[in-house]
């Protein structure tokens, strides 16, 4: 996977994710075609473009689009599949996953992310792994925020 | 301290955090740029805040405002601070920061090398696993090879999370830095049996990707995959696996035969388990917020797309191994053409290409052309109309049954809106007018309506792309008018005032064909008793031409100023009732044929020639430099004779000659400045590497063979007689080259100028000189040329005994005495006839004419001398017409005007009143015997003087500057062979006697030092001849060096004669 952008259905970039190394500038110039490209498509159409010389992937949950450019040998549908996936483990992770979830703890969303994709491949696939890694590693920065509290009171 | 951190908790709670700014963001949706720039100045300060709590919190907001599309690489320094911080807390959102912000280019990753690896090495598996998960978004090459070893022992880490990140973070480093594959690799394949699948999946999903990039070295591993793929129930590793095999299979053909038990098995597994209901029961499950079911319904919609589209998919790829079962779901595939989404119909386009079939060809493009009128946006329709043509035009319109079908089609193409592939109608109108005679005639009645009504293709400027298609309608109906109803209407419709709106090129068709038109319409006419009709028209051309001779075009304004011009005088004729139709139509006939663009591999190969053998032996690299070039002309014995050089072979000759040109070919800047020389002799600038150049680009063209010219001449012939036969049964050549230079046609019958393939101008190269086997053919084929030179050395032999004789009674003027070298580069034939004197010695009578002459190699041409006669008439009578004339022989001949025999003289541009001389210069090839035949009209005798022309060595010799580090380069290049003379008793002032070489020899000096000077010259045929020239009192020693041996010692000898004499 070359990239995952996450986008509202107003254009507005909600999280972003590069696997490939590339200038902010052209970050941007991607970002801005391929939004006005997937939003420009009609909700009966296919989830896959091709679009430059990648395969792009995308699936609207409810107001979020969730878009992922792949090359040309991966596989379409299990692109597909790692971006429900995610959106599971966002659903998991916040109970009843919305837009504002996202937007309040993007860092979070990115936590999850990076737990279930590493460079651009699946990393894991049990759900419950990637929960667990997080709900430690939450831990581990609660603990530390609740010493300082201590601290505090002491 | 428990102080301070309760005044940086106070200082936390006022200050914003990552919410308060959202939420700020939208609150603010008016002036958002100006919330956020003075949030930028907040984070601004805050980042310059000891507490790296603050700090963090800072980094946070700025990530978020990054993604906003702010930039924000002014604070790398402070991310990295923050990733540098022992909490997890910030670490983590320093990372994260760092994984979205950072890129190659960002200088501040230099300085995070230690810390990633402090934290790699972290006891809290934490700690390494954001380390890991930020590493893989940013790694470059300089952290790849740094880290690659740490991360490489994080691979057998206790932790099956840290092994798994590790193991997948290695596919970044592998394509950073390649060189840590080898030795990580064993450890990755340990990791395909790891006990946690996790880590398995990701070992599966690295050799995955890398087996995609270089297949083959992944064969070895195939077993161990088919083992993996026959246990594993993960669906995410099957998938990777299977794409694995598709790389591997194309190398190793009995793994596609062993996978497809495996395979099915997992297919129907899956069919009955899974994917059937996976998708739409996971999607299902989403939570939608109140919309759930409709949500669903698109969902479910859209999965029946994505099946459709990927069913698309897998048919292209069925097509091209069985076609024949695609071809029964065209129904279906046209029906895709009606879906809305464009991805589904451009692929169903690709699937229709591959479908078509001579039945249902018409069918298919039939519904095509109905969806060319309703398709919305131009892309689209652009791209159907290329596809209609493609479709049609495949293998040479293998399923086009009925052309007059597509005639027709491609006009009511030409309709559409703001096409931009009007040249690729036009093309195709143009192959098929010309290829297929038969449709001629409706073609041209089509194209004169779409002449005809011009206007609706021209009326919109914007669209620039169909009026090409006028280009062809012109052309084609001026190249076929014969076929016209009412060539007069036509003529008048090409000759409207709006075609000056057209593209330039278009004009110059029009203007063109207007007078092809032109031509029939008057022959039409000239039938008729009625003349004033064929003089109505040439007064229309005359009218309307004077349009077109003021356009801006420059190809336009020629071909009508040239065309008006004819059509004046034309008119001027007819005035005088003189039959001129017949004349006019002259000009345009003879039919036009298309040349298939892969006719040159039609001519066979000469036998005995390998187009793919090396000419010469490929060089070696290790050719050793063992010669010490200065050392030659440093050795003073004359007579010293060098074995080493003479024992190197022809063929290690040929090796270095061809490592040199090589190196000087690839060496733009051949000369290079070399220390010892800085002396720039020359004035004009790199002429003299112009030959060296020259020499490799001539060779090729003098390949075939002469005795092989006319076989080729016949076998093209052949072809293009069997090609006009083909033709006529069935179109079978796709032409390309739309023909050019109309202006060269000739009544030459059906055989026309444009049918001269490019192989032609080899043949003609061969013809001019045929006398004169090129340099390569003679190392091609040396047994023919020993048997050339053998007679001619042995005729000439005969010969030289009979001529010696006559030579004491002749009486010479000559000046110098020249002997012939042979110089065409095979040294055995100069061996023969280096040295003999060829030319007739004949008796001149005393008062008769004197010549002197001079002979030089043609600068131009390398097969060619030039000699300057000089004709002085010593009689007392006037000589009022000479001729002079060689007998030609096999290896020389005049060079006399085209269509002369080869017997005639020439004739010699002057007269010549007694006393007086003048000059004379012929090109002669090779040429050996000169006769001049000066004919004294006066006294109406005829008389006839034979002399003879002494053709030596040095006549050959161009003389050719020469740099002095250009100079050294060629001693040093080792493939010259030396030798050296020795003069006694020579008195003339050391400037004198270069003065005396150069003239005599055709030398030039490249330097001299005291009483020591190199000098450089080379043959018409590129030998290089080097000369040393030192005087020491009276005696002169002469080093040359020369690449051919015989030349080298014939031209010594002249030398040692020149100076002999004085």
């Amino acid at each position: 996977m070359q990239f995952m952008l996450l986008f509202s259905r107003q254009g507005k970039l909600r999280l972003q994710k590069w696997y490939v190394p590339l200038s902010d500038k052209e970050k941007k110039k991607i970002t801005r075609e391929l939004v006005q490209t997937v939003l420009a498509r009609k909700p009966k159409m296919c989830s896959f473009l091709e679009w430059r010389d990648l395969k792009v992937v995308y699936k609207r949950y409810a107001s979020l689009y969730f878009c992922c450019a792949i090359e040309d040998q991966d596989n379409e549908l299990i692109t597909l599949e790692i971006i429900h996936r995610y959106v599971e483990l966002l659903d998991k992770y916040f109970g009843s996953v919305c837009e504002l979830d996202i937007i309040f703890n993007f860092e979070k969303a990115y936590f999850i992310l990076d737990e279930f994709l590493l460079g651009g491949e699946a990393q894991e696939t049990s759900k419950k792994n990637v929960l667990k890694a997080i709900e430690q590693a939450d831990l581990l920065q609660e603990t530390k925020e609740q010493k300082v509290k201590l601290s505090i009171l002491h | 301290m428990a102080l301070k951190i309760v005044k940086g908790s106070i200082d936390r709670m006022f200050d914003k955090n990552l919410q308060d700014l959202v939420r700020g963001i939208r609150n603010h949706k008016e002036d958002e740029a100006k919330y956020i720039s003075t949030c930028i100045d907040e984070i601004k300060q805050e980042l310059k805040q000891d507490n790296i709590a603050v700090k963090a919190n800072a980094v946070c907001k700025l990530t978020y405002l990054q993604m906003l599309g702010y930039d924000v690489s002014w604070a790398a320094f402070n991310i990295v601070e923050v990733m540098s911080s022992s909490k997890f807390t910030y670490k983590r959102i320093g990372y994260l920061a760092a994984s979205q912000c950072f890129h190659e280019s960002t200088d501040v990753i230099m300085l995070t090398t230690n810390q990633i690896r402090k934290d790699l090495s972290s006891p809290n598996q934490y700690d390494t696993g954001v380390a890991l998960t930020g590493l893989s978004c940013f790694v470059t090459p300089d952290l790849a090879r740094d880290l690659a070893n740490d991360i490489m022992t994080l691979m057998s880490h206790t932790k099956p999370y840290i092994r798994k990140k590790a193991v997948l973070i290695m596919y970044k480093v592998f394509l950073k830095y390649p060189e840590s594959l080898r030795p990580a690799f064993p450890r990755l394949k340990e990791k395909l049996e790891d006990p946690d699948p996790g880590v398995q999946s990701a070992a599966v999903n690295v050799i995955c990707e890398l087996a995609r990039r270089n297949p083959k070295n992944y064969l070895s591993l195939a077993p161990l995959f088919f083992k993996l793929m026959t246990s594993s129930t993960n669906n995410w590793v099957l998938i990777k696996i299977i794409k694995l095999f598709g790389a591997l299979t194309p190398l190793e053909p009995r793994l596609g035969k062993k996978l497809i038990e495996p395979l099915t098995n997992l297919i129907h597994r899956i069919m009955s388990a899974d994917r059937s209901v996976y998708i739409p029961f996971l999607v299902a499950r989403v939570r939608t917020k109140g919309e759930s079911m409709s949500v669903l319904k698109y969902v479910k919609a859209m999965f029946v797309f994505v099946v459709k589209y990927l069913g698309l998919l897998a048919m292209s790829k069925i097509l091209k191994t069985h076609p024949k079962s695609v071809q029964s779901h065209k129904d279906l595939i046209l029906q895709c053409l009606d879906d809305k989404d464009e991805s589904i119909r451009l692929r169903a386009l690709d699937l229709l290409y591959g479908m078509v079939s001579k039945k249902n060809l018409m069918e298919i493009v039939k519904k095509l052309m109905l969806h060319v009128d309703k398709a919305e946006g131009t892309t689209y329709r652009d791209e159907l109309l290329t596809k209609i043509i493609d479709i049609c035009s495949q293998s040479n319109y293998q399923y086009i049954t009925n052309f007059e079908w597509y005639i027709s089609i491609l006009v009511e193409l030409t309709r559409l809106e703001g096409t931009r592939h009007g040249h690729l109608i036009a093309s195709q109108m143009l192959d098929v007018a010309i290829r297929v005679k038969a449709i001629r005639v409706f073609a041209v009645a089509q194209m004169a309506t779409l002449l005809d009504n011009a206007h609706l293709l021209t009326g919109n400027v914007q669209r620039k792309g169909i009026c090409e298609v006028l280009y062809a309608a012109a052309w084609i109906c001026g190249e076929f008018s014969e076929h016209l109803d009412n060539p007069t209407q036509t003529l008048e419709a090409m000759l409207r005032p709006k075609v000056a709106t057209l593209p330039g090129h278009i004009q110059a068709v029009y203007v063109q064909n207007a007078a092809k038109l032109f031509a029939t319409v008057l022959k039409s006419q000239e039938g008729n008793t009625d003349s004033t009709a064929a003089q109505e028209t040439s007064q229309l051309m005359i009218d309307r031409l004077p349009l077109f001779v003021q356009s801006a075009n420059l190809e336009v304004q020629e071909r009508a100023s040239c065309i008006l011009q004819l059509v004046k005088y034309i008119q001027k004729l007819q005035q005088k009732d003189v039959e001129i139709a017949e004349e006019v139509i002259a000009l345009f006939a003879g039919e036009l044929n298309p040349v298939a663009p892969k006719a040159q591999k039609k001519v066979p190969v000469p036998e005995g020639l390998d187009l793919d053998a090396w000419i010469n032996e490929p060089p070696s690299e290790s050719e050793s430099e063992d010669e010490q070039p200065r050392a030659i002309f440093a050795k003073e014995e004359p007579k010293h004779s060098r074995p080493r050089h003479t024992e190197v072979d022809e063929k290690e000759l040929a090796k270095r000659r061809e490592a040199r040109k090589q190196e000087q070919a690839n060496n733009p800047f051949y000369i290079k400045s070399s220390p010892s020389s800085q002396k720039v002799y020359q004035e004009a600038p790199g002429v003299e590497h112009i030959p060296v150049v020259q020499i490799d680009l001539s060779v090729p063209l003098k390949v075939p063979g002469l005795p092989m010219s006319d076989q080729y001449v016949k076998l093209e012939e052949e072809r293009r007689q069997k090609d006009r036969a083909d033709k006529k049964k069935k179109e079978k050549k796709k032409r390309k080259e739309k023909r050019s230079g109309r202006g060269k046609r000739h009544d030459s019958g059906p055989e026309s100028e444009e049918d001269i393939t490019p192989a032609h101008m080899v043949d003609i190269v061969t013809e001019e000189m045929p006398e004169v086997p090129s340099r390569i053919s003679n190392t091609i084929s040396p047994s023919t040329l020993w048997v050339f030179d053998d007679k001619k050395s042995s005729k000439h032999k005969k010969k030289k005994q009979k001529k010696e004789k006559e030579e004491k009674e002749k009486k010479k003027k000559k000046k110098h005495h020249h002997h012939h070298h042979h110089s065409d580069g095979g040294g055995e034939e100069s061996v023969q006839n280096g040295t003999v004197e060829e030319e007739e010695p004949l008796p001149v009578s005393r008062d008769g004419p004197d010549q002197v002459n001079d002979i030089q190699g043609n600068l131009q041409d390398g097969s060619q001398v030039v000699v300057s006669v000089i004709f002085e008439n010593k009689c007392d009578s006037f000589l009022k017409s000479m001729e002079f004339n060689v007998l030609d022989s096999l290896n020389s001949k005049l060079q006399r005007p085209e269509g002369s025999g080869p017997h005639d003289g020439l004739t010699v541009p002057f007269q010549l009143p007694p006393g007086q001389s003048n000059v004379c210069l012929f090109v002669i090839h090779y040429l050996l015997f000169v006769v001049v035949f000066p004919q004294n009209e006066d006294s109406s005798t005829h008389e006839k003087l034979d002399f003879k022309l002494h053709f030596t060595c040095t006549s050959y010799l161009i003389s050719t500057p020469c740099y002095s580090d250009a100079f050294a380069k060629l001693l040093e290049s080792g493939d010259l062979k030396c030798s050296s003379v020795k003069l006694e008793g020579v008195v003339m002032p050391f400037h004198h006697l270069l003065a005396r070489i150069c003239f005599r020899h055709h030398f030039s000096v490249v330097e001299r030092i005291d009483s020591c000077a190199s000098m450089y010259s080379r043959s018409i045929q590129d030998h290089h001849v080097c000369l040393l020239v030192k005087t020491s009192g009276q005696t002169v020693s002469i080093d040359a060096k020369c690449d051919e041996p015989t030349l080298l010692g014939n031209v010594l000898d002249e030398i040692k004669q020149t100076f002999s004499q004085c």
